[in-house]
């Protein structure tokens, strides 16, 4: 198929933007894009242009790499810009000689500083600020300098101050109107912003002409109108734009009468086959010179081209909403009363540095604009009122006033209609997220953004966002989340006062009472744990509900054999004990591995050869290491003061106390602890769920620590506590967290969604606040007194025994376990490297 | 291919609300007994996911009713009527074979 030559002039970020939609949109592949660049680097977000000074890369602020454009068999032309169209024959010329045939042409061409035309302007150390190439400029040059000016107080005026204000000039900022930012903010508004910015340092001179610059060949400073002078080395002018229209002019596309690209509604130039978009653009007498329009004028061309003739562009909201200096700065529609009669109310704390201004109808049910500076946190919730005249409330005052945590504001993010925008940057509706929660499974916010492109844009609506998702799984997700499956509605933490309260002790009751069906692999394993958390019963005696690993004792690996690993509290063990081990993997030709937990793991035991190794074990004095289990797994240690030369306490004898009494207890997910002699920490008592470290005075404790998914620093919940005291708090708080988390669900990240946090679960473990601990301490005191080893009784007892066999009808191993051999070892044989027989 | 009727041993050889592994013909067949209704099922014992002889080692349930079994190794589940994978991801389904008891002895119907 022929594809038709699409020409996008420019690639800035709209022109980028314009690519990047149509070749998403071009399911057809009727289209074939060519874009040209003038800058040697393709579109980069000059928004954010700013954060070049703050270490930002071009790199991280590109919008895409050149790779990108391969990819999408965009041809790109960099350092290259079309000087000539010809209209009749359809063709484009490039200033590099490149001669091209086009079918439309998208000019994407922006805009270039406004530089006022005043004496001097041209002596060196007088810059603009706009590109890359700019910045780099005036990085160069400041490195000289001590002083900069910058002319032109608007939105990339301050940003252009800060900038020169980082490079460590003394700056100060020239506005010819009588107030900073004079489209975004109001006389009193710009007043308040000045007092803020002037408080970092800076000097704001409004109401100033430049009548020349002064200076031999460089710039030593500045003449105004009122003959006052400014001595700086330097100049950076930012003092509007321009739309960059001469191209069109060349070629004889009707321009605006103070210039752009003139357009209709369908952004259609002139010439119907050339489209114009972005700050080049002149429509119903605007330049829109910020993103979000131009990415909204490059949707509807997109549109245009690939069927949706209806599409257009009608003008677009000038709402802004910034951050500026550490300030913020908003403001949407009408800044300052207009033709209609209306009333303005006004929230002006100098104490506070926090200006608020809304105007609203003079029946008060609309709200027609406002401006806020210094705190634009409601900005979000305002625009929606405004741009879905919204009925505002009895008392619009009460959407601006500083809020507390409980109040309402009237207008939440529920009572927003479904066509609300969000996200103005990629044009995205409140039904649009709706829609993306619930039916095209995103769970989270990225999920979120990265289905609909929210948020990916400027970022300044991911609040909004944010509290729209909250909002949503408040209302429907509270019933759903708690759950622990279909067959329970209670949470793990219900079911477990649930046992506690009734005594219910088997799965059948549990299921009758208080679920429905028959169970799954969640809530019987679930209620398998509590079981054993509260009445400590030997857990085969619930054999069908056990998981994986507790169903056999003994840790499942990828190819259905199993790991083996003996107990060996606080990681001692004599070198006869260690000999047993030696000789069982020797005799089994197990694989052997020593553990992060101070223990060894024999690993590539068949079902069938459980019994036999614990057999061996058990009669030589192991026990089970619980390594299956969601239980205790080891309590890791230093040789503390007994051998180091720096230990304060016996470290190893705490260790293997505290293993031995929580050994076997269950909990929602693993619990792994650690004892330390000294500050030096070698257990590394910080990243376990309790850690334990030795002071002079006694001993520290750490809970809610993590090594594995999400590292977790552990918290300190005491200090220099005594051995009895630390035994007590340990219980107390291991048994709160068996209490109350989610099922599979680490202390740490128990921690993190704990209410109240560290200073609740102090105030649970040290003071009883909830008047539970005597509770608490009685329950783990059963566990310790009715612990026993799994695998001793499992031993005894031949009906349990019965289930360690592969086949029930036949003495055969399972043919399908291969092993080879590595670094002399035994490991499972790949897929790749056996023929399996199918079934 | 003809199908029979094969013996697998007395219902008291398999452990209640389990499964258990059984070889016919060479095959591993796992074989479910769920005593609430007095059920029997019977699948492949090769869990498809990751290829391995794990069915048997699983938890029964049941999703909205329909019995289930749940592998051991990555939680794929499977129906215990009709073998179909019915959680998340894309796994193949499983055979199933049909189970009878009579005189106290299970039985499973294959190929022979």
């Amino acid at each position: 198929m022929n594809r038709k030559n699409i020409i996008v002039i420019g690639n800035g970020m709209v022109g980028y933007k314009f690519c990047e939609r149509l070749f998403n949109k071009d399911t057809k592949k009727q289209f074939k894009i060519i874009t040209f660049c003038e800058e040697r680097r393709p579109a980069y977000d000059r928004v954010r242009l700013s954060a070049y000074f703050e270490g930002k890369t071009a790199e991280d602020l590109s919008m895409a790499s050149i790779d990108w454009y391969k990819e999408r068999n965009i041809d790109l032309y960099l350092e290259d810009k079309i000087i000539s169209i010809d209209r009749v024959n359809k063709t484009v010329t490039s200033s590099k000689g490149k001669t091209l045939s086009f079918d439309k042409i998208v000019m994407a061409t922006g805009s270039s500083p406004f530089v006022p035309p005043v004496p001097g302007i041209d002596k060196a150390g007088v810059f603009v600020y706009r590109t890359i190439d700019d910045l780099e400029d005036i990085i160069a040059y400041a490195k000289k300098c001590k002083t900069c000016v910058v002319i032109g107080g608007g939105l990339l005026g301050l940003e252009a101050a800060k900038a020169a204000q980082e490079l460590g000039l003394k700056t100060d900022v020239v506005e010819f109107a009588s107030r900073l930012m004079p489209r975004q903010v109001d006389d009193a508004g710009g007043e308040m912003l000045k007092r803020l910015i002037e408080a970092q340092g800076m000097t704001v001179n409004l109401n100033k002409n430049t009548k020349n610059i002064v200076g031999d060949v460089s710039v030593t400073g500045m003449k105004f109108a009122d003959d006052s002078v400014i001595n700086t080395e330097m100049i950076i002018i930012s003092a509007g734009i321009r739309p960059r229209d001469e191209l069109a002019k060349a070629c004889g596309v009707t321009v605006g009468s103070r210039g752009g690209v003139l357009v209709n509604s369908s952004l259609k130039t002139s010439d119907d086959n050339i489209y114009a978009i972005g700050e080049c653009v002149v429509y119903g007498d605007m330049i829109y010179g910020l993103v979000a329009p131009g990415f909204i004028m490059a949707d509807a061309v997109v549109e245009q081209l690939t069927g949706n003739s209806a599409a257009t562009f009608t003008g677009a909201d000038m709402s802004t909403k910034l951050k500026l200096m550490g300030t913020d700065v908003a403001s949407f529609g009408d800044i300052e009363p207009q033709d209609i009669p209306c009333k303005d109310i006004v929230l002006n704390n100098p104490h506070t540095g926090v200006y608020k201004k809304l105007l609203i109808s003079e029946d008060g049910n609309r709200l027609l604009g406002g401006v806020l500076v210094g705190d634009a946190a409601e900005y979000g919730t305002l625009l929606q009122i405004y741009q879905n005249k919204m009925q505002l409330p009895a008392d619009p005052m009460s959407l601006i006033l500083p809020r507390n945590d409980d109040a309402e504001s009237g207008i939440g993010i529920g009572d927003l209609p479904n066509t609300a925008h969000i996200c103005s940057c990629e044009n995205v509706t409140k039904g649009d997220v709706l829609d993306a929660i619930e039916n095209q499974n995103c769970d989270s916010i990225s999920a979120i953004k990265s289905y609909t492109k929210a948020g990916t844009g400027c970022g300044g609506c991911v609040p909004m966002l944010t509290d729209l998702y909250q909002y949503k799984m408040a209302q429907d997700g509270i019933e759903v989340s708690k759950a622990l499956c279909e067959h329970f509605a209670l949470s793990r933490e219900e079911m477990y006062q649930v046992v506690r309260a009734t005594g219910i002790n088997t799965f059948a009751d549990l299921i009758a009472q208080h679920g429905k069906g028959t169970g799954c692999e969640i809530c019987k394993p679930t209620a398998a744990s509590i079981f054993a958390s509260v009445f400590n019963e030997h857990i085969l005696s619930h054999a069908p509900l056990q998981d994986s690993n507790d169903a056999f004792l003994a840790n499942i690996q990828q190819d259905g054999t199993y790991s083996v690993i003996p107990g060996i509290p606080g990681g001692e063990i004599t070198p006869d004990m260690l000999m047993v081990i030696a000789q069982v993997g020797k005799d089994f030709d197990l694989y052997t591995k020593i553990t992060g937990g101070q223990r060894i793991d024999l690993l590539g035991a068949r079902l069938d050869q459980l019994p036999a190794i614990w057999n061996i074990l058990i009669n030589a004095g192991f026990k089970s290491g619980h390594a299956y289990g969601k239980s205790l797994r080891t309590v890791k240690s230093c040789v503390g003061s007994t051998w180091c030369r720096y230990g304060v306490q016996d470290s190893t004898s705490l260790a293997i106390e505290l293993e031995i009494r929580y050994r076997g207890l269950r909990s929602p997910h693993k619990i792994k602890g650690a004892v330390s002699g000294c500050t030096r920490e070698c257990a590394e008592a910080q990243c376990k769920d309790f850690g334990v470290i030795a002071t002079e005075k006694g001993w520290n404790l750490y809970v809610c620590g993590n090594g594995g998914i999400k590292p977790r620093h552990a918290d300190l919940l005491a200090s220099d506590i005594d051995k009895d005291t630390l035994i007590k708090y340990i219980d107390i708080f291991l048994m709160y967290y068996i209490k109350t988390a989610d099922r599979l669900q680490r202390t740490a990240n128990w921690m993190m969604k704990l209410p109240g946090g560290l200073d609740h679960l102090k105030a649970v473990v040290i003071d009883d606040s909830l008047a539970i601990n005597t509770e608490l301490e009685a329950q783990m005191q059963h566990v310790v007194d009715t612990y026993e080893c799994e695998w001793t009784s499992t031993l005894n007892d031949p009906e349990k025994l019965k289930r360690f066999k592969h086949f029930i009808n036949s003495d055969d191993q399972d043919e399908t376990v291969q092993f080879t051999r590595d670094r002399e070892q035994i490991r499972p044989l790949q897929h790749s490297e056996k023929g399996l027989r199918d079934v | 291919m003809n199908k029979e009727w094969i013996n697998v041993g007395a219902v008291v050889n398999f452990a209640k609300d389990l499964g258990s592994c059984v070889k016919v013909n060479g095959l591993q067949i796992a074989v479910f007994n769920l005593p609430k209704n007095n059920q029997w099922y019977a699948v492949q014992n090769l869990c498809p996911h990751d290829k391995r002889m794990v069915l048997s080692r699983g938890i029964i349930g049941d999703k909205e009713g329909e019995p289930k079994v749940t592998c051991p190794l990555h939680k794929n589940s499977f129906s215990l009527k009709n073998g179909k994978h019915v959680s998340e991801g894309d796994v193949d389904d499983i055979t199933t074979y049909p189970v009878k008891v009579k005189d106290g002895d299970v039985f499973l119907e294959v190929s022979v």
